[in-house]
């Protein structure tokens, strides 16, 4: 679904920001994306969200390959992901549910779908009762749990999360990451880049780290390399 | 397209101050191209009065028969350039002196014989009164046999030449000047407006609009302002014309279709500089 084959990232003044990257993301699957900061971890999620292409390599997402396609069809590709980034990028100017709806509305959706939709996707994320709330009306928790709710408006496949915890307290980061795992368990792929190594521990999901560009564990890889030694 | 206009309209509530400013703006540039515009316009209509009286005055030889005369102005009028001739008889041209010269009613009062000739007043079409064309009739009406002498005001025709090539460049100049900074004022007003959304443009980026998407809105709104300046530099214009015309000198205004020339011209401005604004940021983001 999500697959990068021996993709380099190079900067034009000569920063080599990611480093024969491989690996192969599928269905369902939750992922964690570990590091340090500067360990190419954004840089891989910009190249799946085609805000970025490699500079060698492929990156294709479900029938997408983003250095062959045409811009154009960045938009589509996009509306089939959802997208949440640590400082939320929330519009201040409109409520929850604008904001939420606003992610419709760039689709040319009606006004009679959207509504609907909307509701429905705030009370998945446990707002319902804040939608008129604006922005700075709201907990960092709550505005990223309405950043959550419009990734989730346009039934995305995968969810990219970039550091969706890195401006919150404890309590409101397990809320998150708790409502992230509700989310693959209803059948939609996460990937979750993070450097909080107590998040990654608390579930068994798939780890991939990264130091320096280069992938320097995959925890499926190794335990299929396990595997494969009992055998 | 209804989100477009949505939004497009929204933006001068969510940032009236800002839509204030670049409406002014765009209207002071306007304003002051319109300025020059009326200068312009007002300096050549004084030009086109002047050359109206350019003409070429031909003296017949005494005696000369009137049949011939008629015969040649026939000839003359046929020329391409010439919109007009007139035959002044020599009672004529007395007749004009003495009401023109009247305090020298005495003298004509004396005269026993009329020492005025006969003359043909050629007048030229517009487009031909520059001294070029001048010289060629002169010459030209210079070669029938019963034309004495042939006068045109060589020197004066020559300097309004020169009026109106230097009316001419400096409009050209300073309209040039205009239009090019009343680009870059739109322009980048504009850009503010895009910059002040440019968070917005890039979570629509992210949720996948499409450029065209989030271009419409943008060049609705440039549009609209350019239509609003260029609305509030007609009526600045006509504020300045009024004061002008009633302190200094009357002058003419702007025709109703040049008015709204201004006003399409501050569209069309408003709406380039919005697409170059917003497609250089698109580029960017």
């Amino acid at each position: 679904m999500i697959k990068l084959t021996k993709v380099f990232k190079a900067y034009p003044k000569g920063v080599l920001a990611l480093r024969d990257v491989s690996f192969h993301i599928s269905k369902g699957e939750f992922t964690f994306l570990t590091g340090h900061s500067g360990a190419g971890k954004s840089t891989v999620l910009k190249l799946i969200y085609a805000d970025d292409l490699p500079t060698e390599g492929e990156v294709r997402i479900s029938g997408f390959v983003t250095r062959t396609m045409r811009r154009s069809e960045i938009p589509r590709l996009r509306r089939r992901l959802g997208i949440v980034f640590q400082n939320f990028r929330l519009l201040d100017n409109r409520t929850a549910e604008e904001n939420v709806a606003f992610a419709l509305e760039v689709t040319g959706a009606r006004r009679s779908v959207t509504g609907p939709k909307v509701a429905r996707v705030l009370a998945q994320v446990g707002l319902a009762a804040k939608a008129r709330a604006y922005p700075h009306e709201l907990s960092g928790g709550e505005q990223q749990r309405v950043a959550i709710a419009r990734a989730l408006v346009n039934d995305p496949f995968v969810l990219l999360a970039d550091e969706p915890t890195g401006n919150l307290d404890e309590r409101a980061t397990r809320g998150i990451f708790q409502l992230l795992r509700d989310i693959n368990a209803s059948g939609t792929a996460v990937v979750m880049a993070t450097h909080d190594l107590d998040l990654v521990r608390q579930a068994p999901y798939r780890t991939i780290e990264l130091q320096d560009g280069a992938v320097v564990y995959d925890s499926a890889v190794d335990a299929a390399a396990e595997t494969e030694d009992l055998a | 397209m209804r989100l477009a206009v949505r939004e497009a309209l929204l933006s001068f509530r969510r940032a009236p101050a800002l839509s204030v400013l670049s409406i002014t703006t765009i209207a002071f540039a306007l304003f002051v191209g319109s300025l020059v515009a009326l200068v312009a316009l007002n300096l050549r209509a004084a030009l086109a009065d002047v050359a109206e009286r350019v003409e070429v005055v031909a003296y017949v030889t005494r005696g000369t028969p009137v049949e011939v005369v008629t015969t040649a102005m026939g000839d003359i009028q046929s020329f391409p350039e010439v919109a007009d001739v007139t035959y002044v008889t020599e009672e004529q041209a007395l007749a004009r002196a003495r009401e023109q010269l009247s305090e020298f009613q005495d003298v004509f009062d004396d005269l026993s014989v009329n020492p005025l000739p006969a003359s043909l007043e050629i007048r030229l079409k517009p487009g031909f009164r520059d001294s070029g064309h001048v010289q060629q009739v002169a010459d030209r009406v210079r070669g029938f046999r019963f034309i004495e002498d042939v006068r045109y005001g060589r020197e004066w025709v020559a300097k309004l030449d020169r009026l109106r090539s230097i009316a001419g460049a400096v409009g050209l100049l300073v309209g040039g000047a205009f239009a090019a900074a009343s680009i870059i004022i739109i322009g980048t007003t504009i850009r503010m407006t895009v910059l002040q959304r440019a968070r917005e443009i890039s979570i629509m980026r992210l949720v996948g609009a499409t450029s065209g998407f989030i271009r419409l809105p943008f060049l609705l709104e440039g549009a609209l302002k350019g239509a609003l300046g260029g609305g509030v530099a007609v009526l600045l214009s006509y504020a300045a014309y009024a004061i002008v015309s009633r302190l200094l000198l009357r002058g003419q205004f702007f025709s109703a279709g040049e008015a709204v020339l201004i006003v399409v011209v501050g569209t069309a401005l408003g709406l380039l500089a919005s697409a170059v604004s917003v497609a250089r940021h698109l580029r960017e983001v």
